[in-house]
């Protein structure tokens, strides 16, 4: 039906079978739409957000997609600045990622603001002290530049391709497409950065607050590093997924081991550097504000110290060591373990410094403030989960987001 | 937004925010630019039509 869309020698599933799948998901994105609806025409009421709850689910699920979209950024970085050639055959996927999952953080923002057709504020009436601010900034620009690299894998459709003008756009733009990484590089560093740097300057929560360099807090740079770091996980534990549905290899090891331990030892000094400020934090910040390390993760009934083991050593040390040592990551199970340990930590990081801020208790007279999000929230947050599923599945089926792909499965 | 806009200062903040934004879209619109110039003047050229 549609084999006139699908990539020259490349098997896809009868059309019946994808249109019922795109269907199933269709139907949570429609649940995710109305809830959406609802908190657009009845008001932000209906989210369990209160006044110790103004960041809630929402922005940790934008959090978490920017950092995990982080793959896009460093690995278009690595792939066009640095000149790595054998990222080429993963840069596609990681293009398609990174739209998906900056587009989702965008959908997240324009719920999150209540009234998105004042979402132009931010820009015309900027107010230029604000962390927030530039990430606003960034975020849209850098969508703009994911946009234009993604433009180029859809003008190689095999029918579209066939139009003179629209090859010739794809060609020229793969041509002056190292500006446009270094351009989005330059943006998602300092945004990634923003978004640290909003919790870390919050001086008067000692969870979150930290020391830094000039204006920048040390969660800045760990937030940075951190994107840079996991971002390729999500990218390999997305490609494993797509490899397990399909029953195909899609890229070969050497760029799958290349790419892992690029982010292995990424990991690796960004663990290094978190278990430094988590030391410097708990033993010398939080006691000059009258906290002792404990006061975080105890006296309530879900952040306890195993959430801090969880992320630093469970999601973080030993990814790490898996993804650093050639015979562990050349292991295909073990690679998943780690990939999929990494994805789950950055997004736990998030967590903790979004969330685990606002419950903790600041006052002698506080207490813990925990939260459980409405089920609209939940739908809002499910819904770019549900989307991304079905673009990311038609960008397989439609365009050659693989260039191995034929040759891996010639048979 | 603008330095026309009534709320602008000609002040750091404003410079960099601004300066950093304007640049960025400058680079992305003449990166855009050019490739679209390029790629009218190849398919008037011929290019890619046997392809």
């Amino acid at each position: 039906m549609d084999s006139a869309l699908i990539p020259e020698g490349a098997k896809r599933c009868p059309f019946p079978v994808f249109a019922a799948g795109i269907a199933i998901v269709g139907v949570v994105v429609l649940w995710g739409v109305y809830a959406m609806g609802l908190c657009w025409l009845k008001g932000l009421n209906q989210t369990n957000m209160n006044d110790y709850y103004g960041f809630a689910l929402w922005i940790w699920a934008d959090l978490a997609v920017i950092a995990i979209g982080g793959g896009a950024f460093f690995t278009g970085l690595l792939r066009y600045v640095f000149g790595i050639d054998e990222l080429k055959n993963i840069i596609n996927l990681t293009v398609v990622i990174g739209f998906i999952c900056y587009s989702s953080a965008l959908l997240i923002l324009a719920i999150d603001i209540g009234q998105p057709l004042r979402g132009w504020f931010i820009f015309w009436h900027a107010n230029v002290h604000s962390m927030l601010t530039e990430v606003a900034f960034c975020l849209s620009l850098y969508f703009s530049v994911l946009t234009i690299e993604f433009i180029p894998l859809i003008l190689e459709n095999r029918q579209v391709d066939k139009v003179p003008f629209f090859h010739n756009l794809g060609h020229n733009m793969h041509g002056v497409m190292a500006i446009f990484a270094a351009t989005g590089a330059f943006l998602s560093c300092f945004h990634q950065g923003s978004l640290g740097g909003v919790a870390g300057v919050m001086y008067a929560r000692p969870f979150a607050y930290r020391e830094g360099l000039l204006v920048w807090p040390w969660t800045f740079f760990l937030f940075t590093w951190s994107a840079a770091a996991y971002g390729p996980c999500f990218t390999l534990t997305v490609l494993k997924m797509f490899e397990g549905i399909t029953k195909k290899k899609l890229v070969k090891d050497n760029v799958v081991h290349l790419l892992a331990k690029i982010s292995g030892w990424m990991i690796f000094t960004y663990i290094i550097a978190k278990i430094i400020d988590t030391i410097y934090w708990a033993t010398v910040t939080a006691p000059s504000q009258g906290f002792k390390l404990m006061d975080f993760y105890s006296d309530n009934a879900f952040y306890g110290i195993w959430i801090l083991i969880l992320e630093i050593v469970i999601c973080g040390i030993v990814p790490a060591i898996i993804l650093t040592k050639k015979s562990f990551r050349e292991n295909s199970r073990l690679l998943l373990i780690a990939v999929v340990l990494g994805t789950l930590g950055v997004c736990l990081n998030r967590w903790v410094m979004v969330l685990q801020i606002m419950a903790v208790p600041v006052m002698s007279f506080d207490t813990w403030a925990l939260y459980f999000p409405s089920w609209q929230e939940i739908a809002t947050t499910v819904l770019p989960v549900a989307y991304g599923i079905i673009l990311i599945a038609l960008a397989y089926r439609y365009l050659p987001v693989f260039p191995q792909e034929k040759e891996l499965n010639a048979d | 937004m603008f330095p026309f806009s009534f709320e602008w200062a000609w002040d750091a903040g404003h410079l960099l925010f601004f300066g950093g934004m304007w640049y960025t879209v400058a680079i992305l619109g003449a990166g855009l630019t050019f490739c679209l110039v390029k790629t009218i003047a190849d398919t008037l050229a011929g290019k890619g039509s046997h392809h």
